[in-house]
């Protein structure tokens, strides 16, 4: 091999360091697991929390470069370094939950973090994929090792429906997805996605095939981030699958879908952007409104969550009809800001389940705040990010989303955008006055017992006011990652959408 | 484009067209006669027997999930065994590499006990 050949093997098989790391060590979980009772489970889970945070030191590392590795299917920029940061804390995070609820669900612990590492993998490679084929097979890792994750209580019914349910829908989008990968070939001629720029930029002969292609895989994605009317899953898989998944779930799989979501569409599809953000306007309106009125009438938590998820995904498609630098950097800075506060949320669930005893309705926190005065702050302050008040993460996100929707003259939308947000704020608020003002409710065991889930709700809330407070680094963060997406391809003006 | 899209067109008709036939000729030609005979679960000859929600062990779904791997990573190398020489050792690294995660697989459904069959 002649050296600059050696090299480029050599930067490639670094790119993909921290998915090797994390998948030698989902392989290890699950073999010392295969036999292990739950006395070993918490090591295995400490151990998977520990090869999350080390397979981040790589992804550190490649910070600064923008290169593409593997015959340009593999993007190392500040936009995958940014992504795989913030799904190996969001799947660190997921562990840490998992710890405790683990053993006292009875649920076998090698398999259980197994499946969550194989996820973060496929999360990963989402995130880094600059390949359509890629990332069709990192969505199919993450989707597999979810719909196992989903179901993974297995004796209880309700955690089969939720699989089941979860696999055929998700099974049956990736079909769309992958229908869509093949028209789009055959309309373009290429799967890598810088060649696929180029190649509409210059104009195709075949554009009723590539509009096709392109609305099928835009239908792929809306499945996997639950957009309207692709959601129909969403309510029954959280509510079924095991509670620290179900935020794994809202999450994970939701960062890791508009992680390559945006890429493709914003980054690579931007010669098409006037067909596909009209459709997107439509979907955006659609989930918030749909999203936040079925919540307002859950009665279940984590199901009120589910359609908050949903309602959070259409405000972020606000941003991706708005299709400009700054709504693309406003996804990114939002996606983290709902990271932590919607962990945070979930934690918040699991610390107050124990087997047999399911904090399942918003009347079983009636009285909380007396019971538990440091949860319930936990949890007001939360949920009062989710609502968007200010000066929480969750509020600047959506002001700068909302900002840049005006900005590129989507007035309507944001109209729509900010009605909605009052809605929810109802159905967050609602569970701060059974929290805070009501009597009765059910007894609930101290956080203090349980130090990895305590680290996990204070890294949460941390996380929050402090991506509220002091914004500007992350924001400039989500910049950079967008500029370093950018440059990868284009060396000339920095615009998403050549309108 | 019209050269591209016409043969999708022509074939997703002529599929439509093929089972619409195929269903509506034998719905208006076929002659129904309702018998005793033709109302049991199974049309084989043989008297129906037992229930039709007969339990089976798990091991046999668990053997040919097994089986259905080994068989397609049997199929995957071929084409490798094919271009043994021109793949050269970076192909030997790569399916050597997928044996081996295909065999931890194998290790793993052994140590879980799907392999034991008592």
């Amino acid at each position: 091999m002649s050296p600059g050949v050696l090299a480029a093997v050599q930067f490639s098989w670094l790119a993909v360091l921290p998915l090797g790391i994390v998948a030698l060590a989902a392989v290890a979980v699950l073999l010392a697991g295969a036999r292990a009772g739950q006395d070993q489970g918490e090591a295995l889970g400490w151990f998977s929390a520990a090869a999350l945070a080390a397979a981040a030191l790589p992804v550190l590392a490649s910070l600064g470069r923008s290169r593409l590795a593997f015959d340009g299917t593999v993007a190392v920029d500040a936009y995958s370094v940014y992504f795989e940061l913030v799904i190996l804390f969001a799947s660190a995070m997921t562990v840490l939950i998992s710890l405790r609820y683990v053993a006292e669900m009875g649920l076998a612990p090698g398999e259980y973090y197994a499946l969550v590492l194989f996820a973060a993998l496929g999360m990963m490679l989402m995130a880094a994929a600059d390949d359509l084929i890629l990332i069709f097979l990192g969505l199919e890792t993450m989707s597999l090792a979810v719909y196992a994750l989903a179901g993974f209580a297995r004796r209880q019914a309700r955690s089969a429906e939720a699989a089941l349910k979860y696999f055929l829908l998700g099974a049956f989008s990736t079909g769309f997805l992958l229908y869509g990968i093949a028209l789009i070939y055959g309309a373009a001629g290429t799967l890598k996605l810088e060649p696929l720029r180029a190649a509409l930029a210059a104009g195709t002969d075949h554009r009723t095939l590539l509009l096709c292609g392109v609305g099928l895989v835009l239908i792929g994605f809306a499945f996997k981030v639950a957009a309207v009317p692709f959601h129909m899953w969403t309510p029954d898989a959280y509510e079924g699958a095991p509670t620290p998944i179900a935020g794994f779930m809202a999450v994970g799989v939701k960062l890791a879908s508009f992680a390559a979501f945006l890429r493709v569409f914003g980054l690579h599809l931007g010669a098409l952007a006037p067909t596909w953000t009209a459709v997107v306007w439509v979907v955006a309106a659609l989930t918030m409104t749909a999203g936040n009125l079925i919540a307002l009438a859950q009665q279940s938590l984590k199901r009120m969550l589910a359609y908050s998820a949903i309602a959070h995904a259409g405000y972020l498609l606000v941003g991706m009809a708005a299709g400009s630098n700054e709504a693309a950097g406003a996804i990114l800075y939002y996606l983290l800001g709902y990271a932590f506060t919607n962990l945070g949320a979930f934690a918040v669930v699991v610390a107050l389940e124990r087997r047999g005893v399911e904090h399942e309705s918003i009347a079983d926190l009636r009285g909380l705040g007396a019971r538990a005065p440091g949860l319930s702050a936990a949890l007001a302050l939360l949920l009062l990010s989710l609502t968007g008040m200010p000066p929480l993460a969750g509020f600047v996100g959506k002001l700068y989303l909302f900002k840049a929707a005006l900005d590129s003259g989507l007035v309507w939308l944001v109209v729509i955008a900010v009605l909605n947000s009052v809605v929810s704020a109802y159905y967050y608020l609602r569970v701060l006055v059974a929290v805070y003002m009501q009597e009765g409710g059910v007894a609930v065991a101290p956080l203090a017992a349980r130090p990895a889930l305590l680290v996990a709700v204070g890294a949460a809330v941390l996380g929050t006011v402090l991506i509220g407070v002091f914004p500007a680094p992350y924001v400039a963060a989500a910049g950079a990652a967008l500029r370093s997406a950018l440059s990868l391809s284009s060396p000339g003006p920095l615009a998403l959408i050549a309108r | 484009m019209a050269n591209v899209t016409v043969p999708i067109v022509v074939t997703f008709v002529v599929a439509a067209a093929v089972v619409g036939l195929m269903v509506t000729v034998s719905r208006l030609l076929g002659p129904r006669q309702m018998t005793a005979v033709k109302g049991e679960a199974f049309e084989c000859g043989n008297p129906a027997s037992g229930s039709a929600w007969g339990r089976f062990s798990v091991h046999f779904y668990l053997v040919a999930l097994l089986f259905l791997v080994l068989d397609v990573e049997v199929v995957l190398l071929y084409p490798w065994a094919v271009e043994l020489r021109s793949s050269g050792i970076a192909g030997l690294v790569e399916a050597l590499f997928f044996i081996a995660v295909l065999g931890v697989g194998l290790i793993y459904a052994w140590r879980i006990g799907a392999l034991d069959w008592d």
